[in-house]
């Protein structure tokens, strides 16, 4: 298991221009498989556009106590890239002159930037109702200034979004960790214990299913029903729903594809399983993403991939509804990976 | 052509055979398809029958696909191995209830 990240190593892939000749390689080059956009236009569909901004997602930086085999964001404990509170309140501003409606809260860890409390409330002070905080879950275990967090997010209504690979240990640890089965099931334990996920509970914590390996996730009806029976018989826990979010060939997931030989079939079942009608619900329509130095992304996948919104307004400072609302989203071949299928989004599948 | 008989990129390949034979074809990957719909057993034990069967028929084709649609269930990897067991049980079963035929005919022509 890997415990640096792949800029603390240098490795090729850390660069984002690498990546991207990547997507443009082998099947995609020799005409085999069809560009993203040559694919969407088929349909009809080609160029994406922005709509009515819904969700500012923010990445509070990519720092993480973990360091997740799949992770796109080449997360871990060596990346010192934490928004600061300046761009905090340039995400607040936007917030309270849009109709935007939803704070999502990603990273690395979020709750490890040391302004994630000020900022949820301020937010909260601000009349922001809806948060989604996206949490490894063990980070509320990693450290006792954290073992407060469930009361925190109970107390500001947050709406709690966990990673759960597998309801089997060994899965769980294969991509993200020694140990962190276990703590991910205690830290669960916590939420159900302050009500998150409980019935006739507001509290809503939800589970985010991302496959081990090189596949794409099944059935998220079908998973939802397995987690929620295993997870309850097990070990009594319960949630609310569960998201099954396709891998997306970027940053260390497209590193093990094509260290262990799998990109080229990756992409070809990516490819298979499109679905024009996914393209309607993909989340960059409306979503925003804010990387930790405030520059506006199509969404956090292009965020990783350095792929900055097309617009004037590429910074959240200068956000400007007229400039961003119906701007041409920005594509290449990863954007497969949410509309295989039922289509893929951070809150599930969108056909 | 390759001087291979088995290429593991000819599995996804396989939807070409309705191009010789459309109506034939269509007709079979609609039956395929509706064979492993959810319905009184559940995709899921479906998709166990099929990586044994898989197995038992010696498909390098199968193998890929349902290990793989196993993953993507959810499936882990000791019911994959029981469900091989299930099928190697069978067939090995298959083998040695000959022995039967084999305990008569040896009977019949023994004094």
């Amino acid at each position: 298991m890997a415990t640096k990240s792949l800029k603390a190593i240098g490795h090729q892939l850390a660069q984002t221009q690498k990546q991207l000749d990547l997507l443009q390689s082998g099947p995609f080059k020799e005409g085999e498989l069809p560009l993203f956009k040559d694919k969407i236009a088929q349909t009809g569909q080609f160029p994406l556009r922005a709509k009515t901004l819904e969700i500012l997602q923010i990445n509070m930086g990519y720092m993480c106590n973990q360091v997740c085999a799949h992770c796109h964001v080449d997360a871990g404990p060596d990346r010192k890239e934490i928004m600061n509170r300046e761009t905090m309140q340039q995400c607040l501003g936007v917030i309270a002159q849009t109709g935007a409606h939803t704070l999502d809260l990603t990273g690395g860890a979020p709750e490890m930037n040391p302004d994630f409390r000020w900022f949820i409330e301020a937010a909260s002070a601000a009349g922001v109702k809806d948060f989604i905080v996206r949490s490894n879950l063990t980070i509320i275990r990693a450290n006792k200034k954290y073992h407060d967090l469930p009361e925190f997010f109970a107390k500001h209504g947050v709406h709690v979004v966990s990673s759960m690979p597998h309801y089997t240990q060994g899965k769980t640890d294969k991509q993200r960790g020694d140990g962190v089965f276990n703590a991910s099931i205690e830290a669960l334990k916590m939420l159900n214990k302050v009500g998150y996920g409980m019935p006739g509970s507001d509290l809503k914590l939800d589970l985010v299913y991302n496959p081990s390996g090189a596949y794409l996730p099944g059935d998220q009806a079908a998973l939802e029903k397995d987690f929620k029976k295993a997870l309850d018989a097990d070990f009594g826990i319960q949630f609310n729903a569960l998201f099954a979010i396709t891998n997306l060939p970027i940053s260390r997931f497209l590193d093990y594809l094509v260290a262990s030989g799998n990109f080229e079939d990756y992409m070809y079942a990516l490819v298979d399983a499109y679905n024009p009608a996914a393209v309607a619900g993909v989340m960059c329509t409306n979503t925003l993403s804010v990387s930790w130095d405030g520059y506006l992304y199509d969404c956090d996948f292009n965020q990783m991939l350095g792929l900055k919104v097309a617009s004037k307004a590429r910074h959240i400072k200068d956000y400007d509804t007229s400039l961003l609302e119906g701007r041409e989203v920005v594509i290449s071949q990863h954007c497969y990976g949410c509309t295989a299928g039922a289509g893929s989004s951070c809150q599930g599948t969108v056909a | 052509m390759d001087n291979n008989y088995y290429d593991p990129a000819d599995l996804r390949k396989f939807g070409k055979i309705s191009e010789w034979a459309p109506e034939l074809g269509e007709k079979f990957f609609d039956y395929y398809n509706s064979v492993f719909k959810e319905g009184a057993l559940s995709a899921r034990e479906k998709s166990l029958i099929a990586l044994a069967v898989a197995h038992v028929v010696k498909c390098p084709y199968c193998i890929d696909a349902y290990t793989k649609d196993g993953l993507q269930k959810g499936i882990t990897k000791e019911e994959m191995m029981e469900a091989v067991h299930a099928g190697a049980a069978i067939e090995s079963g298959a083998t040695l209830v000959h022995g039967v035929q084999m305990m008569n005919k040896y009977n019949k022509l023994s004094m």
